[in-house]
């Protein structure tokens, strides 16, 4: 009987407990087939955060670091430094990577860290249940900005492909959606990108990962999905924001 | 050549005792009065393959120490007071992974941004846990340069024997004074433990299982297993790795109890009242946890009274009157905001008995 299709080595037989409609799960597989694909399963070491991603360290088949809350780039930065051989990558959320982390994160980035960064961008606090984030959308009704994100009360949004893109270290940036099956493949492309930039050692890469939460958005997934098209999507725009020239090459 | 005395400071001290036992890795950010420890470093480690980073902040350079222990290197940072305030959450957690590694606290008047004189406020932070949860790490408390390289290299021994960060705690006084010191046989760095985070290919063990560090235990009794496992080691160290320092307990009705840059005003003044006919003693802990209770018990069953001098408003005192035995009498005499005991304030009160 052929194979058509299995679950990639790179990930671990624990099922996902992530809510229906969750692009976790989605991203978790794309992670793991890109490691996969570039044979680098037996040389990575994942950097867990803390968030709805606190477990990856379960669900990923490789080794694994769970970071503090923000403090994955910085022990990601140890481990690559430490283990220069290894395929170091980071998943983290956007409260983890751009509150209470943003500054390991820019200074990671800046210092051109020869890390890979996965990025969840789910608008909210997944975890703790669907508090503001600093990625909340202007309007986005969150439990502590209950009257909609307003900038004169609870500040503007914060667009991390912009703020990276103003420093010389990333290789590679690219900002994603997965809410269709071409998405999801232009999705694996960045990320395998982003894993070349590494491997060629060409510095700080990440891909930000545009995620349905439909639990803490008060929508059915597939509300969901047309949220992340429609109002996600348009103003955190998808798309290849740095692209060195090397990591086209070879 | 190794076999020569230098004059060095004691952060040179630190930073020396550090690469002879085979650390290549540190992180550390910029606060006085220990910043030399980490311009040194940044000199000699990238001649020796070793990883020098100064990191953003104290935070993410003790979760720097964290990944690079995680993937199974010696590892240190330093830091003075404030700094090792911001390292108290990566505390808990290296502890909670059981990932050896090496902090020093040079440290200096507090508290707040306080001063950058010398001190001893840092002791309940050190020795008291710091950041959340139940943890201990053992705190080692040098009182010369010599002993500061001594002690460095032991810490990362113990360090690495029982899988726990080490802390090494003396003021800004030990850190910035120097003193002859004799080095001895560099040792290489050791081989990645058999848990760290190395890849599966490491040393050519491709089919091994993935390792990993993590400190959420969420399945119902998981954390009050990993407690029970901690508390059982933290007692095995308790019995073990007890250190202390005695001069002239023999016979003494009054003992001085003091560590670090305070022990050494105490000798002198023990030492002046001992030619005046004073029957007089130093206790000097050397490691503040651990702390030498036992001893201390049975030498205070034997004094008049206790005089402890510490450069706190009382902290190692609320040790020494655990330790002591209840009939003992307590003394205290403290300083506070970088102000200094000297030896002839310690001598006037032992005069005054």
């Amino acid at each position: 009987m052929a194979v058509l299709f299995s679950r990639p080595q790179s990930l671990t037989d624990t099922p996902f407990r992530y809510c229906p409609g969750c692009h976790h799960g989605l991203a978790h597989r794309l992670v793991a087939e890109a490691l996969d694909e570039l044979n680098l399963r037996e040389k990575a070491v994942g950097i867990a955060s803390v968030g709805c991603s606190v477990y990856t360290n379960e669900f990923f088949n490789c080794d694994t670091q769970q970071a503090a809350h923000g403090r994955a780039p910085a022990v990601a930065t140890a481990v690559k430094r430490a283990r220069p051989e290894c395929f170091v990558f980071t998943y983290q959320g956007d409260g983890d990577l751009a509150s209470i982390g943003m500054a390991e994160t820019i200074h990671a980035a800046a210092r051109g860290e020869n890390i890979s960064i996965i990025f969840i961008n789910n608008a909210c606090y997944g975890m703790t249940g669907g508090q503001m984030a600093p990625t909340t959308l202007p309007e986005q009704k969150t439990t502590t900005s209950p009257l909609g994100r307003e900038a004169a009360r609870e500040g503007n949004p914060v667009d991390m492909m912009k703020l990276l893109d103003a420093l010389e270290g990333p290789a590679y940036l690219s900002r994603v959606v997965l809410t269709s099956p071409g998405k999801q493949a232009a999705a694996k492309k960045s990320i395998l990108r982003a894993f070349r930039a590494q491997m060629k050692g060409l510095g700080f890469s990440l891909v930000e990962i545009l995620s349905a939460c439909p639990s803490n958005w008060r929508m059915t997934p597939v509300e969901a999905l047309h949220y992340v098209d429609e109002v996600m999507a348009k103003y955190y725009p998808p798309g290849e924001v740095r692209v060195a020239k090397e990591v086209l090459e070879g | 050549m190794k076999d020569q005395v230098e004059l060095v400071s004691g952060n040179r001290a630190v930073a020396s005792g550090a690469l002879d036992a085979g650390c290549r890795m540190y992180f550390g950010y910029p606060i006085t009065p220990q910043t030399e420890i980490a311009e040194y470093m940044s000199a000699v480690l990238p001649e020796m393959n070793g990883v020098f980073l100064q990191a953003e902040s104290e935070l993410a350079a003790i979760n720097m120490v964290y990944g690079a222990a995680g993937a199974g290197r010696r590892v240190m940072t330093t830091s003075s007071s404030p700094g090792i305030s911001l390292m108290m959450e990566g505390l808990s957690y290296l502890a909670t992974a059981e990932l050896p590694c090496v902090i020093v606290n040079v440290m200096r008047g507090g508290p707040g941004l306080g001063n950058i004189a010398p001190a001893q406020g840092d002791y309940f932070q050190a020795v008291k846990g710091g950041g959340h949860g139940d943890y201990r790490t053992p705190v080692l408390a040098p009182w010369s340069v010599q002993e500061i390289y001594d002690l460095t290299r032991t810490a990362f021994d113990l360090a690495d024997r029982w899988r726990n960060p080490v802390f090494i705690l003396f003021d800004g006084l030990l850190g910035t004074m120097m003193e002859p010191l004799r080095t001895r046989e560099p040792i290489p760095e050791r081989a990645a433990p058999s848990w760290a985070t190395t890849g599966i290919f490491a040393h050519g063990a491709n089919d091994r299982a993935p390792r990993s560090i993590y400190t959420l235990h969420m399945p119902e009794g998981a954390l009050t297993e990993v407690n029970r496992r901690l508390q059982a080691k933290y007692r095995e160290i308790a019995r073990e790795e007890v250190r202390y320092d005695e001069h002239f307990t023999g016979d003494a009705e009054i003992l001085v109890v003091a560590y670090g840059s305070v022990a050494r005003s105490a000798l002198q003044a023990v030492r002046v009242a001992r030619q005046q006919g004073r029957k007089v003693g130093l206790f000097r802990p050397v490691s503040l946890w651990p702390f030498p209770e036992e001893a201390l018990h049975a030498l205070s069953e034997k004094v008049r009274k206790i005089l402890v001098a510490e450069m706190s408003s009382g902290q190692m005192l609320e040790d020494v009157r655990l330790a002591a035995a209840p009939s003992c009498k307590i003394d205290f005499l403290g300083a506070m905001g970088g102000e200094l005991i000297y030896p002839g304030t310690i001598l006037s009160r032992l005069q005054e008995e």
